[in-house]
């Protein structure tokens, strides 16, 4: 199809053609950012804990008054034992923090002891010999702690742990040849701490964009932590049987002790609920997202219906004209979908720089990561065959219009 | 002349209903999009204190050093929260009007009503001029007196929330409340006080937070009795002693600390107590690098905390790109409606109709898809709001709230972004040649 004609008759459009092509610019710019967030959002929601998710639970107990670290090292021992008792629990460890907590506890790591800037920085899991089953975690080198090494510790008590067992992330951060197990490192502490065990996955506590830089790096020190106001026990069930001890647990432990509280909305929390929560914001922030882009699409499509509608009508006549002069139904109908082509191609050729402009900015103000040229091309492909699409239907009325339009007034 | 116009409009667009409903919709769906967002952001970028924001100080010591800057993305500023050696040297030492040193607590309660169970909430130590600096209302009793501070009396001051669960809303000044197992007299009860962001201890709580703040006990009877703090510790060391008082001998910093100062000359007269200060402290040997202390009003200082979510602002942005983008595809449909009538202009120009009626009469027709547009506009934004808790979290979406100014802001940005996407289209209208349009007629 000679283009020469098409050109020629926008020129007598200029300001309609600039227009839909500004649009498809601006649609282009809006909707790669957008769906680029909301990957980002969908693969931080989707990523593995590496905990066995569907049989955990998490109970947050809190004391009815503050105990010393003694008394609560023995509440502590008492509740495991109750836990223990219920019907389908597998197995329960105290700890200070879970993977996806939200906040929580992190050292700064370093290889030698006065280093002045840290190496990374690690979430820090304090848990007993029970703390890897009790997860489902599986250990990929090294060993488990041994009853024996674990001690116990209150709130802002001396710690200097002399084993770890580390996630693989950190565990290859600060070892990147692999051959961490046996090495040490230093976690704020005076002497330094020996790699048992290396796990494959292990979350942080935290999910906060400022820890994007150590993801997955977490450490598990042998303390058990006995703090004046509670902590959490996490439970592991055995499968099938989460929703019954989740109901059991907490009445398992009133019955123990009443002098404590567990909160009946966020005291008791299947994992699933523990990542619905972390997660909620990057869940919002991609619906917002897609509902910003159908919109955006929408109305973009509309525009396009609307506006090649009117030229279709105003060029009733000479559509008329090139009919009677022998023109198929088959062109007309190309006629106008390469004249939407063109101009569609320009606004993509104005909307990738528009693109890369707003990701720059997001970048330099957000600290987002740059856009990957496929978001692109794929938002270029998207906007081509919306515009295609959209043209479709008054392109097919203006082939449609018979060859006695050449012999009708305007 | 104008209800005239505003007569043809409404029949022109009757004319082409279709592409009417389309710019219509268009325009209330940008619209919409946009107050949706803008309602959130300002509901998280508002002023919490406005009368007073600007005489309100947070001052920052530099304890750590060049060593202690975690946090790549600050600038070189020191920490942003307090060691207790610092803060209460600075308490004690008293340079502003008001000021007080705090920390985030979460002691127990155990009701006075022997059936429930112990309850757990949350709040600040604070000292007595808190209240008197930050206006705290209240509906019953009053702040503790200054001399309880140093007498480290075992007073607390309640919010009306917790006082309606555990006194029915009566006035309970006067009673005791056993808070980690010791009592403690009642002297005030706020009148529901829960301002967002909590501007006080954003380092704490963030800023949004769904944490309840139920009790306001004094600061030195929270230290006397080991009261934890429950809100964020930041160490750049492991401290060197073990427990409570161990970490108020470190330089770790957990301790929010805010001062008023009323007018410039003591602005800059605290500035040069703290900056004394911190080189007093290097004489005496504790501090060997250069001075590096801040002093930020509240506004600067909810910047500089990032308190408005970046999730807000991008979704803002990217909402007013929707909404420009509303705009171009408005103002292409008005082009596209308004030379349609070339002939009907070469008409009424030939008649001798001045350009400016033309303008007129056109950006009148823009004007009213612009009303109707922000009439659904409106609509949409109100269905917008209702619809974001679905949304954002709570504590957020909570914020966002339907009032008159975003009504009459919602119609004015409908009709003014029009009008504006309209202008060009007019201008065409309005250099229509008549001959021309007559004679091809």
């Amino acid at each position: 199809m000679d283009i020469q004609p098409i050109l020629a008759a926008l020129r007598r459009h200029k300001a309609g053609t600039i227009l839909i092509a500004l649009q498809i610019a601006l649609t282009l710019a809006i909707v790669c950012n957008a769906l680029f967030i909301i990957h980002q959002r969908l693969s931080r929601m989707n990523e593995p804990s590496g905990v066995d998710e569907a049989n955990i639970f998490v109970i947050q107990n809190l004391w009815g008054e503050q105990y010393s670290t003694q008394e609560a090292l023995e509440r502590i021992q008492e509740d495991l034992a109750a836990l223990r008792q219920v019907p389908g629990v597998q197995d329960v460890t105290p700890s200070n923090q879970y993977p996806f907590k939200g906040g929580g506890w992190d050292n700064l790591i370093t290889l030698k002891p006065d280093q002045r800037t840290e190496t990374t920085d690690a979430s820090y899991f304090a848990g007993d010999e029970h703390f890897l089953g009790a997860l489902g975690e599986k250990l990929i080198a090294g060993r488990d702690f041994r009853p024996d090494e674990v001690q116990s510790r209150g709130l802002r008590e001396k710690m200097n742990p002399s084993v770890a067992i580390v996630s693989k992330p950190l565990a290859d951060k600060l070892y990147p040849h692999g051959d961490a197990l046996g090495k040490s490192f230093y976690a704020m502490t005076s002497a330094p701490v020996t790699i048992v065990g290396i796990v494959d996955v292990l979350q942080r506590s935290d999910v906060g964009t400022w820890s994007v830089p150590y993801a997955g790096e977490s450490m598990v020190v042998p303390i058990r932590m006995a703090m004046p106001w509670g902590g959490y026990y996490i439970v592991r069930t055995k499968p099938g049987q989460l929703t019954a001890a989740m109901r059991a647990a907490p009445k398992a432990l009133y019955a123990e002790n009443r002098m404590r509280m567990i909160d009946s909305k966020d005291g008791v929390l299947s994992f699933a609920e523990v990542r619905h929560r972390a997660f909620e914001r990057d869940r919002g922030m991609a619906i917002l997202m897609s509902i910003i882009c159908a919109v955006l699409l929408a109305i973009t499509a509309a525009g396009i219906v609307g506006l090649t509608s009117f030229w279709v009508g105003q060029r009733r006549r000479q559509i008329g004209v090139r009919r009677a002069l022998g023109a198929t139904h088959r062109d007309i109908l190309s006629y106008f979908m390469t004249e939407n082509l063109l101009i569609s191609l320009a606004g993509v050729a104005l909307g990738v720089l528009l693109t890369f402009g707003l990701n720059l900015w997001l970048v330099t103000r957000f600290t987002l990561s740059v856009l990957p040229l496929t978001y692109v091309l794929g938002g270029i492909v998207i906007l081509l065959l919306l515009g295609q699409g959209a043209v479709f239907a008054p392109a097919l009325r203006a082939s449609r219009v018979p060859p006695i339009e050449a012999t009708r007034p305007a | 002349m104008l209800g005239y116009y505003f007569d043809l409009a409404i029949r022109s667009l009757k004319r082409s209903p279709g592409l009417t409903a389309l710019m219509i919709l268009i325009v209330g769906f940008g619209v919409a999009a946009s107050m949706t967002s803008y309602s959130v952001f300002r509901a998280v970028s508002g002023d919490p204190i406005p009368w007073k924001s600007s005489r309100l100080f947070v001052p920052q010591i530099d304890m750590w050093g060049p060593k202690g800057r975690l946090d790549a993305t600050n600038n070189n500023d020191p920490p942003d929260a307090m060691d207790y050696l610092d803060a209460t040297a600075l308490m004690r030492d008293h340079r502003g009007k008001y000021q007080s040193a705090m920390y985030r607590v979460s002691p127990s309660i155990v009701p006075p009503d022997a059936h429930m169970h112990p309850i757990n909430v949350g709040g600040h130590a604070v000292y007595s001029e808190f209240f008197a600096m930050l206006d705290v209302p209240f509906k019953y009793g009053s702040a503790w007196a200054a001399d309880s501070d140093a007498q480290r009396a075992a007073v607390v001051v309640i919010n009306a929330k917790l006082n309606q669960k555990l006194f029915g809303g009566n006035n309970s000044v006067g009673k005791t409340l056993d808070i980690d197992g010791k009592d403690y007299r009642i002297v005030g009860v706020l009148d529901n006080w829960t301002p967002k962001p909590v501007y006080y201890d954003v380092v704490n709580t963030g800023g949004f937070t769904a944490d309840q703040e139920d009790v306001f006990l004094p600061f030195t009877r929270a230290i006397d009795v080991d009261m934890q703090n429950d809100g964020n510790t930041n160490c750049s060391e492991i401290p060197k002693g073990s427990g409570f008082v161990g970490l108020q001998q470190s330089s770790c910093v957990w301790i929010s600390y805010m001062v008023e100062l009323d007018d410039k000359a003591a602005v800059s007269s605290y500035k040069n107590y703290l900056d004394g200060y911190f080189n007093d402290q290097k004489a005496s040997g504790r501090f060997n690098w250069p001075l590096n202390n801040r002093l930020r009003d509240l506004p600067a200082w909810l910047e500089s905390e990032h308190v408005v979510p970046s999730d807000t602002k991008i979704s803002l942005v990217v909402a007013l790109g929707l909404l420009i983008a509303c705009l171009v595809n408005t103002a292409g449909l008005l082009l596209a409606k308004f030379l349609r009538r070339s002939s009907e202009i070469g008409v009424r120009r030939a008649l001798g109709a001045p350009r400016m009626a033309i303008y007129t009469q056109f950006l009148v027709e823009a004007g009213t898809v612009g009303l109707t547009g922000g009439v659904l506009g409106l609509l949409l934004t109100w269905i917008g709001i209702h619809g974001i808790s679905w949304v954002l979290p709570k504590e957020i979406a909570s914020l966002a709230r339907v009032d008159l100014n975003l009504l009459a802001l919602t119609l004015a940005v409908a009709i003014i972004a029009t009008m504006l996407a309209g202008l060009y289209p007019t201008f065409r209208a309005s250099r229509v040649q008549p001959a021309l349009q007559l004679k091809t007629n």
